[in-house]
Parts: structure tokens; C-alpha cells; sequence
């Protein structure tokens, strides 16, 4: 009688969750798997994976170049959230507690560019910011400057590429938190005489926490990866690791040493992950 | 009409919570299950309704097994604690739904839809969604949902929990209303005692998974089989100590405030037992009456519209509620004996005693050597 | 007095700020419109020249454009359909049953979500290259379907936590057996979370480069193709069947999300 039943569940529950499961394992957990042994490594004249244990890819690492690389695109990936934060808070704010009846439309409005091609919208930046590209032509043209201001390939069109397009995982947690925020709290606190500014301090800061922690991790992760902002935008003056690893798999042919980047790039993502669940930071609100 | 023998529900080995239930309902009838939180009662009903399996025991309906059927194979239908109306179909389309599934004629099902939610006073509802209802409409729905099947038993989950006091008071005398016109044996689930004594036919109390006792309203409430159901039941003042002498029904007890006297057959002496005296029964004089040697200090009065409580408090402690109708005499300061007529105190085995037989070296009474 | 000018000013500065945001999120996107109607021959077609739709009509002689285009439909289309399926499946799923080894699916569910899409684009060129799986189309879809299940999950699961499923039990109480009522009730009402997902499915598989850029062997998608000929000049047709993908995206959420707005009401 009771048998009967739970046999019933387990074959729905099976044939439900199994493909998921399967597929999770065979793409994701097994590629991961192999990328780490791959990590150690080496190739032989042909190019060819040879897999005999070696710790040489990981000593590479610490190629002065590289180091380099790794503090650029640390300090790439740390101003880029600072901005998306100091730039998307205040918003965040504005729409998430407007009494406007166009709020749903203006949530909206930030959410769509998102939905929209990245690559498209970052060539978009480098045709205005060029040479002769449209900001220097109306700068010129109204004679605010003579020659073209030379904002292209840098460190910082590189970081306006990244915020750009990371702005929008800022403001989705951000807004969410925000909107929890129940007007009782600022009242109250209104009540007991705190100005807006303490009360800003105290009181929504500490409650919107959990949107500052996941708007964050969504916005520095991503960011240590994202290299075609850094080729189109940067021309190779602003590298991240994630062009070490691009070139490692394409061009340089060095899969291994592509590995090994990954990895470590993979265990700062999970690193930043602990950190974030140790500050009370909850798994669940990092997907979209 | 419905059997339910030796049920019990066991969870994770060793939670009993239903325990070994035998409760025969009776075609035609309105019962409800009574308890609080925990009880057993919404689980002994999703027993019924399909929705639990027993560990053991059968339930029966008009003589056929039903415990090892699906939900959808009985024909017994439920009305939902939070009316569970499908939120992406009309209200038509809800009402109609089993009969939908049972392949009825299009023009037969709008017929039953349309005279239906006539009769739950809901005419012209049929084109509006569940969430432009209020909680009384989402109630009539979720009825007419389930009694459109014509099942043979309909089951009640603590239906007007989440309406208001008016509302729920209205929504009580209209169901019972329904059931008598329609006849269909109605099973109800409550916490709510007042709502229980309204409405029902027969009540049966349950307390931890345990049935104490089944009867009509009148039975449950004047002759309480236990401990749990007098006190359960409306207010009550318990007296518990052991009986002192048996004079034929009349009874001498003695209780750790003094002796009282009840009424009652099969008792023996030194027996434990609890006395059970409602507030609009006790009694109270400025001497001592024969055979009741409890004293007690008025400390308050509670006025409750149409009804006044005075509450007054014995030696160890305890309090006493006496209640009279507005504009009676009621004691309002100082001393009083308490007693009252023997028949209307109800004189209950207490389990208590079972314990105790089982201990034998334990000493009874106010610290007397025996 | 001072008090009220003192909020007028907050106020139109707030109103300021929130609309130079808005300016700089949708500046590149006016460019690449603007620009595409630009007829200027010149690279790097960055001066006003006049206005043409000359790009829109050679951009269907573009023959390898439009293949990588149409590439990129049947491979979103695919993959919303197959993660969907999959994804919705599997959200309702893991609701419902209690089975050792949950902990262990949700964590791997988050991978693909957290980690920087280059490793997961790596990581799957790494096995298609030990399997021998071929680079291409296949590899395209499967690689998309792998990024695509987790956001079809996670949407679907945000409107499980609402849900009463009391409903599927009123639903077996009136005779419904539980395939009809999967799909009589189940279906319906996370209809909203099911195509929530499927649309974000839809759209990540249109606008992927980091993955697709590992994974598609000598297969051209749109977005890959943008990127080449940012390598070599971006030829003005591009500009306009980027215009349009932007405005069709654009015109796509738009409309499913006054649906679904509608709906609820």
C-alpha cells in the first residue's frame, strides 16, 4: 500500500530531475573536472596535452607579466564595482521608492539594455569615443577642444566598457533590497529625531546590505573575464586575465597553461562566494 | 456510511498522530472533528480525502474500502482551508472543472454551474477571476466547486478560519443550512468549540491523536467524558482529588481545598477523579452548606455584555468562575462557600488513576500516614 | 517658503540624475541606430554624412551575415526550447521530491551562473575536444543549453515559492489524475516563471560571445561575427542588422512584459 506509492514518486521524481542532472554533471561538473587536471599538465612539440604531473603551468604563473596582469585586472575589476555602486545606488533608490505610476516602465528602461547585445552596444562606445568619433567631432566642431582627446585605449575606456555593461547587475539587487525596505522604518527613525543623512547611515544602508553584497559579487566576478571589453575598448593597454586566458586557447595554443590560469581564476570566484556567504550574503539572490 | 476502523498515522516511526481511531459517521450528517493545533483532526480528514495514507486501519465509505484509492477515485470532495481556487480560470471554469474531467455535456455542466452557484448565492459570478473575490465569495466558490460532484461525503477544512467574525457567524448558519437542504454527510474540521457546538449534529473531540469523545452538542458539553473535554469545552471549574466515601450515587470527594459532593455510578473509593462544574451551575452562600467545606475570596468581576463572571480565588490558589445572565445577583466582594446541586457536576475517572494503580508505594492524600 | 524651493531642487536634481543615467545606458544603442542610417563610405564610418537606407537593403545581399544570423535563430530557438523543457522539469521537480544529492545539483546549478563565462567557455571546449563532440552547430546548442537551464530554473523555482499547491490537491480531489493535473493547473500557473525563463534563455543564447566565441568551431553567430569585423572595421550593414536585433530585442521584452503585467491584474 505504502510501497506502492513511494515507488510512484521515485520514478516521477526521476524522470523529472534526471535530465537536469545528467546534464549538469556531463557539461559542467566533468569539463571542471578535466580543466583542473589539465592544470598540471604539459604539451609536447606537436602542441599535444601530454598528461604527466607537473607543477610547471602553475610556476608560470608567477611571470612577472602576469602578476602584473593579475593586480590590473584586480584593480580594473574593484573600480569598476565601486562606480557601479557609488553610480547605481543613488538610482537604484530614486526608482525602487517613486510614487510615479511609470515605476514598472522605469525599472524597466535600465533592465532592457540588458536583454540586448553586449558586443553591439560596447562598439557602440568605441564609434562615440574614437578619434573621429562623435564626442570629438561635436567637442571640436564647438570648439571646446582642437585636436581629439585620445579616450580610447586605456585603462579607463576599459572601465567604462565594464561598467557599462555591469551596471544593470548592480542595479537588479539593488533595487530588489531597496524596495523590501519598509517606509515604516524611515519614519520611525524620523520619529526619534535622526536627520536624513543618519538616518541614511544607519538605518537603509545596513538594510539594504544584502543588495550592496550581491550586486557586488555580480559585478566584480564577471568582470575578471570579460575581455572582449578589454580588446575592443582597451586594445590590449588594459588586459585582464581573462585575455591571458583567451590567448592561451587560441593563439598561444597553450592549453594547459590556459588551465592552470582558470583554475586560479576559479578559486578567487569561489573565494569572493565564501566571503560574500560569510557577510550574511544569501546564494539565492545571486541569480537574475 | 463512513467506517473508519483501527486508523492510525504514524510519522517518522515513532509519532503517532493519529492513534488507533474508531469513529462510525453517520449517513446525513453533519460532524465535526474538534481539537486544537496537532491534534490529529485536519490529518484524520486528508485520510479521508486521499491526501494521507494510513499506517494502518481501513475507512470505509457506503461499505467499500476507500483508504488505498487516489484522491481523484473517491467520490468524496473537499473544501480547502485557503479555498485553493484555481487562480488562472474563471469561476465558471472552476466550478466546472469536475465535471470537465468527468466528461460531462457542455450544456449539462453549464446547467449545474449555474443553478449551483445560485443556491452559494453567487449568480452572475461566473465570468470574474479568484482574485477579484473577497474572502466570503472565495469561500462560496470553493463549496459549489466541491458539492457541484454530488459527492457523497463533503469535507471541511477549517473553512471559515480567515473570514471576520460576522462573516464567519453568517458563513456558519448558511453551510449548515446547505447540508440539512442538500443531505449530504458533511465532515468538519475545527479548532473553534462555539462554531462546533452551533453546528454540528455530533461532535468528536480529539486531543494528541487521541478520540475522547464523540457525541452531540448537548453530550459533549454537559457530560464530559474526560478531563481534556470538560475543560476543553466552554469554560469549567475542575475540582481533581480522590473520592473519600460512596453512598450509592452519592459521592464524597476530597479535594486539596476541602470536600465537595457529586453524583455519579460506578466509583469506588480512593479512586482519583476530577469534578467538572460550569461557571453558570456554582453555586454560593454565606454559610457553609452540608457536605462542601470549600471557601473562596471574591477578586473580580468580568462583564461580557449579556453575561457577568465573578472570579473568586481558593486557598491554594486556584481560581473559581462563577456566571450569571445580566441582572442576576452575583457575589461581589468577600467570602463565600461554594457548592451546587450534585447533578450538575460531572464526575470523571481521571487518567491519572491508571498511573497511579501501576505505582503502589507513592502516599495519597494531604500528607496522611495511611 | 525656503523649505519648498529648498525640495523643488532636490527633486529636479534627483529627476537629473536618474535621466543622465538613463542617457548614458542607452547612448551606444542610439549610435549604433543613428549610424545606420549614416551614408557615410568612409571607414570608420564615424562622420555624419547623410541619411541612407542603403545599409538595410545590402544587408540581405550580405550573404555570410545572414547566415550567421540565422544561425543564431535556430540555435536560440533550440536552446529555449530544450532548457525550457528541461529547466521547468527539473525546477518542479526538485519542489516536490525530497532526494539526497539536492544540495549537490543546486550547487552545480550556480556554477554556470557565478563563474566568469570565460572558464565556462573553456571548460566545454576542453570536453568537446576530448569527446570529439563537433564544433559547431551542436556544440553551439549544447554549450548554450548549459548556460541557459540554470536562469529557466531559477525563474521558474521564484514562482514556486508563491504557490499554493494546495491547488493540485483540489485539482486530484475533483477527479483530475496527475498528469491532468500537471497539465491542467501546474502548467498554467507557472506559466509566468516558465516563460520568464524561456525568454531569458532566448535572449542570452541571441547575445552570447564569450561562450559561443570557444565553442563554435568555423560556425558564424551574429554576435562572433560583430566581433570579427570589429577587428576589421565594422562594414556599415552590420550597423544596420544590429540596429534591428537592438530594436527587435528591445520591441520582445517590451511586449511579454506588458503581458505578463497584464495578467496579473
Amino acid at each position: 500500500m505504502i510501497g506502492k506509492k513511494m515507488k510512484a514518486s521515485s520514478v516521477s521524481a526521476a524522470v523529472m530531475v534526471g535530465p537536469v542532472t545528467l546534464w549538469l554533471v556531463f557539461f559542467v561538473a566533468v569539463p571542471l573536472l578535466y580543466v583542473f587536471v589539465m592544470s598540471f599538465c604539459s604539451l609536447d612539440q606537436n602542441y599535444n596535452v601530454v598528461f604527466h604531473f607537473t607543477m610547471e603551468n602553475y610556476a608560470r604563473l608567477f611571470d612577472i607579466n602576469y602578476l602584473e596582469i593579475y593586480v590590473q585586472s584586480l584593480v580594473i575589476a574593484f573600480l569598476t564595482t565601486v562606480i557601479c555602486l557609488v553610480l547605481a545606488y543613488p538610482f537604484s533608490f530614486l526608482i525602487a521608492r517613486t510614487t510615479s505610476r511609470y515605476k514598472a516602465v522605469l525599472y524597466m528602461l535600465v533592465i532592457i539594455p540588458f536583454w540586448t547585445n553586449s558586443l553591439i552596444r560596447i562598439y557602440g562606445w568605441r564609434t562615440f569615443l574614437g578619434a573621429n568619433g562623435w564626442l570629438n567631432h561635436v567637442l571640436i566642431s564647438a570648439g571646446i577642444v582642437d585636436t581629439p582627446l585620445d579616450l580610447l585605449f586605456s585603462k579607463g575606456a576599459t572601465i567604462l566598457g565594464m561598467v557599462y555593461c555591469l551596471f544593470p547587475y548592480m542595479v537588479m539587487p539593488l533595487y530588489t533590497a531597496i524596495e523590501k525596505l519598509d517606509r515604516n522604518l524611515l519614519e520611525a527613525s524620523a520619529d526619534l529625531g535622526a536627520r536624513k543623512v543618519t538616518t541614511y547611515r544607519k538605518i537603509v544602508i545596513p538594510l539594504t546590505a544584502s543588495g550592496i553584497f550581491s550586486g557586488s559579487i555580480m559585478v566584480f566576478i564577471p568582470c575578471l573575464g570579460l575581455f572582449f571589453v578589454s580588446d575592443i575598448l582597451g586594445g590590449g593597454n588594459s588586459d585582464i586575465i581573462g585575455n591571458l586566458i583567451e590567448r592561451q586557447f587560441q593563439s598561444g595554443n597553450n592549453w594547459p597553461l590556459g588551465s592552470a590560469l582558470s583554475i586560479i581564476l576559479i578559486a578567487v570566484t569561489l573565494l569572493l562566494v565564501k566571503l560574500y556567504q560569510k557577510c550574511g550574503g544569501d546564494l539565492e539572490s545571486l541569480g537574475v | 456510511m463512513v467506517e473508519i476502523s483501527g486508523v492510525n498515522k504514524v510519522f517518522d516511526d515513532d509519532n503517532y498522530v493519529v492513534k488507533d481511531m474508531n469513529l462510525d459517521i453517520y449517513e446525513g450528517e453533519f460532524l465535526t472533528l474538534l481539537g486544537s493545533s496537532g491534534c490529529g483532526k485536519t490529518t484524520t480528514l486528508r485520510m479521508v480525502a486521499g491526501f494521507e495514507e494510513p499506517t494502518c486501519g481501513s475507512i470505509r465509505v457506503n461499505g467499500i474500502s476507500i483508504e488505498n484509492q487516489e484522491p481523484y477515485e473517491r467520490n468524496v470532495n473537499t473544501v480547502f482551508q485557503s479555498y485553493a481556487l484555481f487562480p488562472h480560470m474563471t469561476i465558471y471554469d472552476n466550478v466546472a472543472y469536475g465535471l470537465k474531467i468527468k466528461k460531462v455535456k457542455k450544456d449539462v455542466i453549464k446547467e449545474s454551474v449555474t443553478r449551483i452557484l445560485d443556491m452559494v448565492q453567487l449568480g452572475g459570478f461566473e465570468k470574474r477571476y479568484p482574485s477579484q473575490l473577497s474572502g466570503g465569495q472565495k469561500q462560496r466558490v470553493a463549496i459549489a466547486r466541491a458539492l457541484i460532484n454530488q459527492p457523497q461525503v463533503l469535507l471541511l477544512d477549517e473553512p471559515l478560519g480567515a473570514l471576520d467574525l460576522k462573516l464567519r457567524k453568517q458563513m456558519q448558519l448558511e453551510l449548515k443550512q446547505l447540508q440539512k437542504k442538500l443531505n449530504i454527510t458533511f465532515i468538519y474540521v475545527t479548532h473553534d468549540q462555539e462554531e462546533a457546538l452551533t453546528m454540528s449534529d455530533r461532535i468528536a473531540v480529539m486531543n494528541s491523536g487521541v478520540l475522547e469523545q464523540v457525541g452531540t452538542p448537548t453530550e459533549i458539553y454537559e457530560k464530559p467524558a474526560s478531563k481534556f473535554v470538560a475543560t476543553f469545552i466552554g469554560e469549567t471549574n475542575l475540582f481533581e482529588g480522590y473520592v473519600q466515601e460512596v453512598r450509592d450515587r452519592d459521592v464524597m470527594i476530597t479535594v486539596e481545598s476541602g470536600t465537595i459532593r457529586a453524583a455519579g455510578e460506578g466509583f469506588k473509593e480512593k479512586e482519583l477523579v476530577a469534578v467538572s462544574v460550569r461557571p453558570e451551575r456554582m453555586k454560593y452562600s454565606d454559610v457553609p452548606v452540608e457536605g462542601f467545606t470549600i471557601e473562596a475570596v471574591v477578586s473580580g468581576q468580568v462583564y461580557v455584555g449579556s453575561v457577568l463572571k465573578t472570579i473568586a480565588v481558593l486557598p491554594n490558589g486556584n481560581q473559581i468562575k462563577i456566571e450569571r445572565l445580566a441582572g442576576q445577583v452575583i457575589p461581589e466582594k468577600g467570602k463565600i462557600y461554594l457548592y451546587w446541586d450534585q447533578d450538575d457536576a460531572k464526575l470523571i475517572h481521571s487518567i491519572d488513576q491508571e498511573f497511579f494503580d501501576k505505582v503502589d508505594n507513592v502516599r495519597m492524600g494531604g500528607g496522611k500516614a495511611s | 517658503m525656503k523649505n519648498q524651493s529648498k525640495k523643488k531642487i532636490g527633486k529636479a536634481s534627483n529627476t537629473l540624475y536618474c535621466l543622465l543615467i538613463y542617457l548614458f545606458l542607452f547612448l551606444p544603442i542610439a549610435v549604433i541606430v543613428v549610424n545606420s542610417f549614416n551614408a557615410t563610405t568612409a571607414k570608420p564610418y564615424l562622420s555624419w554624412k547623410g541619411f541612407t537606407l542603403d545599409w538595410y537593403i545590402r544587408l540581405f545581399d550580405n550573404a555570410a551575415l545572414l547566415s550567421s544570423f540565422g544561425n543564431t535563430m535556430i540555435i536560440a530557438a533550440v536552446n529555449t526550447l530544450l532548457a525550457t523543457c528541461i529547466g521547468t522539469l527539473a525546477a518542479v521537480g526538485m519542489y516536490k521530491y525530497k532526494f539526497r544529492g539536492k544540495t549537490v545539483i543546486d550547487a552545480l546549478l550556480y556554477i554556470p551562473v557565478v563563474i566568469p563565462e570565460i572558464v565556462m567557455g573553456i571548460s566545454l571546449l576542453t570536453l568537446f575536444s576530448k569527446t570529439s563532440i563537433p564544433r559547431g552547430m551542436l556544440s553551439l546548442i549544447l554549450a548554450h543549453i548549459t548556460f541557459s537551464i540554470p536562469f529557466v530554473i531559477f525563474n521558474v523555482r521564484a514562482r514556486l515559492a508563491g504557490y499554493d499547491n494546495s491547488v493540485e490537491e483540489a485539482s486530484l480531489d475533483l477527479g483530475a489524475n496527475r498528469m491532468q493535473t500537471f497539465f491542467r493547473i501546474t502548467l498554467p500557473v507557472l506559466a509566468p516563471g516558465i516563460g520568464g525563463g524561456a525568454l531569458l534563455a532566448f535572449t542570452l543564447s541571441l547575445d552570447d560571445v564569450i561562450i559561443s566565441y570557444f565553442t563554435n568551431g568555423q560556425t558564424m553567430t551574429f554576435p562572433l561575427k560583430v566581433m570579427e569585423s570589429i577587428k576589421s572595421g565594422v562594414s556599415p550593414d552590420i550597423n544596420a542588422l544590429s540596429a534591428l536585433i537592438l530594436i527587435g530585442t528591445i520591441l520582445l521584452v517590451v511586449l511579454t512584459q506588458r503581458t505578463s503585467m497584464n495578467k496579473k491584474g
